[in-house]
């Protein structure tokens, strides 16, 4: 690996603290991922960009920066990349996965705020997010209260924090409130970029995200196969690298993967034997590096097939279906794009329960583990009726919440052993 | 062929050897700072053929004998069926964790709800409580019994009901009228945890806690249905863990 200690301390990181923490990340990786037994070679390209993440995909962005582009970071899918990438800047997923100085993140936030939240405070304030410190503006969006109240926190914080309005409900007046939202969010664009959108690089940018969640879908449809060619972690990491990775790159790694897989899905050959007990895993993202609960599921004889989650399907099952000629209709496609989302900020959201059983349809899925984190009210509250509902039609559901500590592991254990016992004997 | 099973639990291990399906051994000892060592101990003169673990102390066994394993939800389940046919829920307080178990007609696990991470309302609260008030587990039962009232506790943190019960008797407060709001309070919680899955039917007691009869009485009246409480209720998982055993076999 080079040396990026210029690079870092130039972006103001803390190096000490930063060192710190890539050790426990590469010590985590290590034993979580490489680890893994029957590994498609595929998964070689996501190790090497999980080896750079903070180093030459920041120095990509840094170069970036230095012809004149924008890095703009964000904290969720309603964020749309077509318009960054329209005006030719770049998108990236800022870090909100792990417990890294939750007790600086606590001097601002309640103790009782999500680990998503107090995770991207954490490292703000450690100066160990190079992402963050890279980008030129960061998006803050409205999804949860715990969200919406901490940008007022992070506003001081870093150098242009832009936050967008989202709508709450699934309403007429809820699709113009996100366009609105969309057409504001252009026109901040064009101005921190000096560059105008237009038609040609609006449609250039919906064909390049799109092939990117065609990509992951082919990926997503390829799990339906027993043996599970890929393991959950697997798939998932190809999920949270989404965010990171320059989009074309990441679309040709992602199929060049996918071909691999569907050569194993010929042989049936997979990565645990068939017959292993698969499940769906529901609910809150999983932000790198966020591994905890597809690892205690993995090493307890099951095999994760989907994500129903921002980190998954929910942030990629929908393609933005372009046919306007002007910008502004293309922007109109990319709310109907973007409004689709089932988040659970949505009330009612009906369609997140409907879709949760067509996985487990499509993906021959045996179980639902719906997973949420503490004190995030909105996936807490959606967790009992999702289970009924899915219990109701003779899926067996597990609700879990969690956080990013890793204190409960013995008693997520006990119970992800307890539900899969409980699928074996059906 | 003689089974064993183990139940490795955070306050206590428990041995258990079934042949021709009877119970034809069974041995307690506390959990030390090495579980595994007093299992080994436990283990020691023990004749049995072939030993399943379970409790959260499983995998350690599992790691050092290559034993099967299975979670104490399920072993629980199995377990139950050994003492009684007719319980359509379990209820089991330990050391600390409390699990209410929903059983199908066949006595398999259907669903399951546990204690989120704390001790809260388990048989370590019981025996700090205990202590506070200066009783040994049984006297603390029996004074809450006899109590004609309950003081009210509020709390159900161990460390926080603590200085809540000192508070209570240092403002003069009957120690058996604190003991009967302890007990109320941990049922309480525990019937909130089993009313969430126990369909109607007899509820089976189980773990160190079933052994106060306070909490079997408060029980019954709280769910309105019959309690079992099995010979002896801290053994039921290593039971269940042993049957285990028989069916791989």
């Amino acid at each position: 690996m080079s040396d990026y200690t210029k690079m870092w301390s130039e972006l103001g990181l803390d190096l000490e603290s930063h060192d710190a923490l890539l050790s426990v990340l590469g010590g985590a990786y290590t034993d979580i991922f490489l680890s893994q037994k029957n590994r498609p070679e595929g998964m070689k390209y996501f190790d090497f960009v999980m080896s750079e993440v903070h180093g030459l995909r920041i120095q990509e962005l840094m170069d970036a920066k230095a012809q004149g582009r924008k890095v703009i970071g964000s904290y969720c899918v309603f964020v749309p990349e077509e318009l960054i990438l329209a005006v030719d800047g770049v998108s990236v997923g800022l870090c909100a996965g792990a417990e890294f100085n939750f007790e600086g993140a606590e001097t601002l936030l309640p103790r009782n705020t999500c680990s998503l939240i107090k995770s991207a405070f954490g490292f703000k304030l450690g100066r160990v997010c190079p992402y963050l410190e890279a980008s030129d503006v960061v998006v803050g969006e409205n999804t949860c209260d715990g969200k919406k109240k901490s940008y007022e926190l992070l506003a001081p914080l870093v150098k242009d924090l832009y936050v967008m309005d989202m709508p709450q409900m699934k309403s007429a007046a809820g699709k113009a409130l996100l366009k609105e939202e969309y057409r504001r969010f252009v026109a901040k664009l064009e101005e921190v970029s000096g560059k105008k959108i237009t038609v040609k690089s609006l449609k250039k940018a919906v064909e390049v995200v799109n092939a990117k969640r065609k990509a992951v879908k082919r990926l997503a449809e390829l799990r339906a196969a027993d043996p599970a060619p890929i393991s959950g972690l697997d798939a998932l990491l190809v999920n949270q690298v989404f965010f990171y990775d320059d989009p074309v790159r990441f679309t040709d790694s992602v199929h060049k993967l996918c071909d691999e897989l569907e050569e194993r899905v010929k042989q049936g050959t997979g990565v645990f034997a068939k017959g292993t007990t698969r499940l769906i895993v529901s609910g809150c993202p999983m932000a790198v590096p966020n591994w905890k609960l597809p690892m205690l599921i993995e090493s307890s004889d099951a095999v994760i097939v989907g994500e129903e989650s921002c980190v998954g399907e929910r942030g990629t099952r929908w393609l933005t279906e372009s046919q306007g000629n002007t910008v502004e209709e293309i922007i109109d496609s990319i709310t109907e794009r973007y409004f689709n989302i089932d988040c659970a900020i949505f009330t009612p959201n009906p369609s997140r329960e409907e879709y949760v059983k067509e996985m487990t349809e499509k993906l021959k899925a045996q179980g639902v583990i719906h997973y949420s984190l503490q004190f995030c009210q909105p996936y807490i509250m959606e967790s009992s009726p999702v289970e009924k509902e899915l219990e109701k039609s003779g899926m067996p559901v597990l609700r879990l919440e969690t956080d990013y500590s890793q204190e409960d592991a013995g008693q997520l254990k006990t119970r992800i052993e307890a539900f899969v016992e409980r699928l074996k004997k059906k | 062929m003689k089974y064993a099973g183990i139940d490795i639990g955070s306050r206590t291990i428990k041995l258990v050897v079934l042949a021709d399906g009877e119970l034809v051994f069974s041995r307690k000892s506390m959990t030390s700072h090495s579980p595994l060592e007093t299992a080994q101990e436990l283990m020691n003169g023990a004749e049995f053929d072939v030993i399943t673990a379970t409790g959260y102390g499983r995998h350690l066994l599992k790691g050092h004998l290559g034993c099967p394993v299975i979670s104490e939800i399920t072993a629980f389940a199995l377990g139950s069926r050994f003492f009684s046919r007719n319980c359509s829920s379990i209820l089991d307080i330990g050391g600390q964790d409390t699990k209410a178990i929903a059983l199908d007609d066949d006595g398999l696990m259907k669903k399951f709800e546990m204690n989120d991470k704390c001790a809260a309302g388990t048989g370590r609260f019981l025996e700090v409580m205990a202590t506070a008030l200066g009783f040994t587990l049984e006297e603390f039962w029996r004074a809450a019994l006899s109590a004609g009232k309950a003081v009210k506790i509020n709390s159900m943190c161990t460390v926080f009901a603590e200085s809540e019960v000192i508070s209570l008797t240092s403002q003069g407060a009957l120690r058996e009228e604190v003991a009967l709001g302890i007990h109320k309070a941990i049922v309480s919680r525990s019937v909130g945890l089993l009313k969430k899955v126990a369909p109607p039917g007899m509820v089976f007691f189980a773990g160190g806690v079933a052994l106060n009869e306070c909490v079997k009485v408060l029980l019954e009246k709280e769910m309105a249905r019959p309690v079992f409480v099995p010979p002896d209720p801290q053994i039921v998982g290593a039971i269940g863990a042993a049957l285990s055993a028989m069916k791989e076999a």
